[in-house]
């Protein structure tokens, strides 16, 4: 369905060029989810701006190669994309309030999308509308049609907003950490309707977001970014199961699991954070982090190794040792 | 693993992985980038500066008394007409007096004037716009109360029944503007207290049995600080043009104390001959009132808070 | 634990007025409603619920920062009410949720840190300098970071000011509302490690309020989850984690996602979202979104049942249900 290699985003700031995304490959297919996981500032958002041609207007985006259903989008022009958008290709941002515009109903929003797209007359977007509202569980369509934004609560927001993302039945839908502003029950429900739309709709999903658990139970498969670069890709089980970067280790180990951390035990922490991304990359953007990290990480950047079939790791290890204890770790924690 | 080796780790992972590195250079340094890159703020500071540095260094810049009459020499033009000379650069008035040198006094009452009724307006307006702000409630329903009397009130016919009142010093005028000029401090100030007093900070101090008066003006008002510098540089400027209206009308400054706006005035009978009289205080009150504008919006690009990354 | 009680609510309440119109009546939130803790010396509680449940009011209250409308807290056995100011903040501190707006953009860290010590008038200015480098070495932020502003720093950096400011008194109780929902992951984890440490080396007492229940299992002692204003299931965490008991409390653990790829989302029924607490629902507040609602949980409020340290608010277990059969 969506197929990207090398895809380039650069931001010009005071300093120089800041590396939002570097050279990301990613795929997916009809009823698939990719899960794009990391950290605040890892690039995947920008990622998700640039798949949907919305980046802001300071920053630059390159690709090798950028296919909607085996349309070429490097090529298109703006129009072209500006016509995909909404249509084939929709997303759902992280906050619903911000997102939907607080002076026309919910209604006149969504059939503002169906009417642009050319799809069919007034009358048959109030349907479509309607008919979408019910369909994200949302009782009594036809009144709430007529409500503004800030007459629903968070969690109805977010099923308008998915309500909306379907009008013009896209094939590719990308949300943006969907769920991080609701609460623990509605998340759930949310993620719910989520994957029951996608499987019914046979839709590709891709699921931006940093909640670990939300991965492991939507994803099929998952890809970890790490200071704008991929550094770990392949099925979630295999990746939660072994992961292959010590990055992915580390966050796995981060989070308290209940009935499996012991209560109170200290967590396995990421020391450090994330490095500048402006100027040029030299060596493993983690080995600041790294508990193995080894004096060749620093030598020149690190490329992401094919590591079986649909997994590849950006990482020089073939495995990652039990006990961190490694030289030049302790030498910088001299320093 | 030794224990020495276990400590260390534990270190590592915990406690010293705060490091110390920085996200982002300190905010003076920012704005230092910021303010060196903005025209409009280099601009209104050159002008600014420079009008100060008249203003104060006026005796050494001429040699003239800007009260000197030389009838002989009224109504010399300026140098650049056919007529001029050297010895009047910006030729004489009606009553022979180098008008250059009255000029560079005259820059003094719009300073004074500018400054003294931005700073009355600006603590009178500031105080009543954090308290309102801070507490809400019924203290902000009073400060609004007097906003709205202040706002229903003709200001400028005000101004001219007191200063008519009190008589047309300096001093009268700026306390006169500074009095009538505070609203907008108010209502600015009054609007981002709100908006900085919802803020943990705010309740981490009170939470620390910070007194009011600290947090207002420890917590709040360095945030607020930035609103009112531009407020005050717009008030400067309108309070500039009111007294040069004032002294036109012949109701501000009383001659013969130099001020743009009576030396126009002045002017005033000789525009179609001399026109030179009018334009040269005009230029002047419209290129300070330009920069000090510049200025505030200057301050206020600069100032802008930064974005959370 | 020492078993020694030094925060305890008692029956504690808040009411809000609520502006609804210029001509109609304010109408009253019950934002906190009959809340019964007791803190004990040393242990960590954890307050769990949705937003809008009341837990951050609560939080405020236990701070001194809000009076309650009804009942009392007796902080070391002295009403609140009682307590001077100054003196309330010597032993209650807050750590807030978001690094971002606890800690004032036009201040540095020193001064930031000091202010708790400028307030009270502790030490002379070198003193207070000493005494805000030991504080940052404590939270593991190295003393070249003195005059930095808080704009220079990251979210868990951050955390880690405020979490310094805190303790600048020395205070025996730290309320933290979610400590570490702002921060990223591998943040989050530095954060709690550090919470552990200095709780063990200070001899803290901690009030968590949290929604992630990962978290509040990881920390707390004992947890009382709560639900439009009400505890409705308090004991020790192991225990309610094992056996929740109320309807609530089982739809939030089974809500919780744990990284388990075995696992699908999980399934579980909750009725409609949750309600104004304008206009909260009769009997048993949460009997609309209850899997095992019946009849009586409509009409009547359930008892407040308590067990040893345990409670529990649900018809399930008072008899109701029973006594209506019977």
């Amino acid at each position: 369905m969506l197929q990207v290699e090398g895809l380039t985003v650069e931001i010009d700031v005071p300093a120089g060029i800041l590396h939002a995304v570097s050279d990301v490959d990613l795929h997916v297919d009809q009823g698939e989810t990719l899960c794009i996981v990391g950290e605040s500032g890892c690039g995947k958002t920008m990622t998700a701006l640039a798949l949907m041609g919305l980046l802001p207007r300071r920053a630059r985006m390159r690709a090798e190669r950028l296919e909607l259903e085996g349309r070429d989008l490097v090529a298109a022009g703006r129009q072209q994309l500006a016509a995909l958008r909404g249509d084939r290709i929709a997303m759902i941002f992280q906050d619903p309030m911000t997102s939907l515009n607080p002076v026309y109903t919910i209604g006149n929003q969504m059939e503002e999308i169906y009417l642009r797209h050319g799809k069919g007359s007034r009358k048959e977007a109030r349907e479509r509308a309607e008919y979408l509202l019910a369909k994200v569980g949302i009782a009594a369509p036809r009144s709430r049609r007529e409500q503004y934004p800030h007459q629903l609560s968070g969690g109805l927001r977010q099923r308008v907003m998915i309500a909306m993302t379907l009008m013009c039945e896209p094939i590719v839908i990308i949300a943006d950490e969907p769920t991080t502003a609701l609460d623990v029950t509605i998340q759930a429900q949310v993620l719910h309707l989520l994957s029951d739309l996608q499987k019914e709709y046979r839709m590709a999903l891709v699921l931006i977001t940093h909640d670990l658990g939300v991965v492991a139970r939507m994803a099929d498969r998952v890809m970890v970014m790490y200071a704008g670069q991929v550094v770990e890709t392949g099925a979630v089980e295999d990746v939660f199961a072994a992961p292959m970067h010590p990055y992915t280790k580390g966050l796995l180990d981060c989070i308290p699991v209940p009935g499996k951390t012991q209560p109170g035990a200290k967590l396995g922490a990421i020391p450090g954070m994330v490095p500048s991304l402006v100027g040029a990359l030299e060596g493993c953007q983690f080995r600041g982090r790294c508990a193995y990290a080894l004096p060749a990480c620093a030598a020149s950047p690190v490329p992401l190794r094919e590591r079986g079939p649909g997994r590849a790791s950006r990482c020089l290890l073939d495995s990652i040792p039990n006990a961190p204890a490694t030289g030049p770790f302790f030498a910088g924690v001299a320093r | 693993m030794t224990s020495i080796e276990t400590i260390r780790l534990d270190a590592a992972l915990g406690r010293d992985s705060a490091v110390a590195e920085l996200q982002s250079p300190s905010p003076r340094i920012v704005m230092r980038r910021r303010a060196l890159t903005h025209p409009g703020f280099l601009f209104g500071c050159a002008i600014l500066l420079l009008t100060i540095l008249v203003a104060i260094f006026a005796p050494l810049l001429t040699s003239y008394d800007p009260f000197g009459q030389d009838l002989p020499h009224r109504l010399t033009p300026p140098v650049w007409s056919p007529k001029g000379s050297w010895a009047h650069i910006l030729g004489t008035d009606g009553l022979g007096r180098d008008y250059l040198t009255r000029l560079m006094y005259g820059s003094r009452i719009s300073l004074t004037v500018g400054f003294g009724a931005a700073a009355i307006a600006g603590f009178i307006g500031t105080s009543l716009g954090l308290i309102g702000g801070y507490f809400g409630g019924r203290i902000d329903a009073i400060v609004m109360y007097f906003v709205n009397v202040k706002l229903a009130l003709p200001g400028i016919l005000v101004a001219l029944s007191l200063i008519s009142v009190f008589g047309g010093s300096v001093a009268v005028v700026v306390v006169v503007l500074g009095v009538l000029f505070w609203d907008r401090f108010v209502v600015v100030t009054r609007t981002v207290t709100q908006q900085v007093r919802v803020n943990d900070y705010v309740t981490a101090a009170e939470a620390v049995g910070a007194s009011r008066l600290r947090i207002i003006l420890g917590e709040i008002l360095p945030n607020v600080l930035n609103q009112i510098i531009v407020i005050a540089s717009l008030e400067m400027a309108v309070a500039i043009l009111v007294e040069a209206a004032l002294s036109f009308l012949g109701l501000g400054i009383r001659p013969p104390t130099p001020s743009w706006g009576l030396m126009i005035s002045e002017g005033r009978n000789f525009m179609f001959f001399q026109p030179y009289l009018v334009t040269i205080p005009g230029v002047a009150i419209l290129v300070l009132v330009i920069a000090i504008n510049m200025l505030g919006d200057g301050i206020r690009d600069i100032t802008a808070p930064e974005g959370r990354n | 634990m020492s078993g020694e009680t030094i925060l305890e609510c008692r029956g504690v309440g808040r009411v809000f007025a609520v502006r609804s119109g210029m001509f109609t009546a304010n109408r009253r939130l019950r934002a906190v409603d009959d809340v019964d803790l007791a803190l004990e010396r040393g242990e960590v509680l954890a307050i769990v619920g949705e937003s809008g449940c009341g837990k951050t009011t609560l939080a405020r209250m236990m701070l001194g920062l809000l009076p309650p409308t009804s009942g009392t807290i007796l902080v070391m056995g002295r009403p609140i009410v009682e307590i001077d100011r100054a003196e309330i903040a010597r032993a209650v501190q807050p750590v807030f949720q978001d690094p971002y707006s606890s800690l004032n953009p036009r201040k540095t860290l020193a001064s930031i840190i000091a202010l708790p010590l400028d307030v009270h008038g502790i030490g002379t200015g070198a003193e207070r300098r000493r005494r805000v480098e030991e504080l940052m070495e404590l939270v593991g932020l190295p003393s070249r970071l003195l005059y930095v502003y808080p704009s220079q720093l990251s979210g868990g950096q951050r955390q880690r000011v405020a979490i310094a400011r805190a303790l600048a008194m020395k205070p025996r109780i730290v309320i933290c509302d979610e400590p570490t929902s702002a921060l990223d992951v591998s943040v989050q984890a530095q954060i709690l490690n550090l919470l552990q440490d200095l709780r063990r080396e200070l001899d803290l007492t901690l009030v968590i309020v949290s929604h992630n229940l990962a978290v509040v299992e990881h920390m707390a002692d004992r947890v009382a989850v709560m639900y439009l204003g009400r505890i409705i299931e308090a004991g020790a965490t192991a225990s309610v984690f094992a056996r929740p008991r109320h309807p609530y409390t089982q739809t939030l653990l089974e809500a919780v996602l744990t990284p388990d790829t075995s696992r699908g989302l999980p399934e579980f029924v909750l009725g409609p979202g949750f309600p104004n607490p304008l206009d909260p629902p009769p009997g048993c507040t949460f009997h609309p979104r209850c899997p095992r609602a019946m009849p009586a949980c409509s009409s009547a409020r359930p008892a407040t049942l308590r067990e040893g340290g345990s409670l529990v608010e649900c018809h399930l277990y008072d008899g109701a249900a029973a006594m209506k059969a019977g």
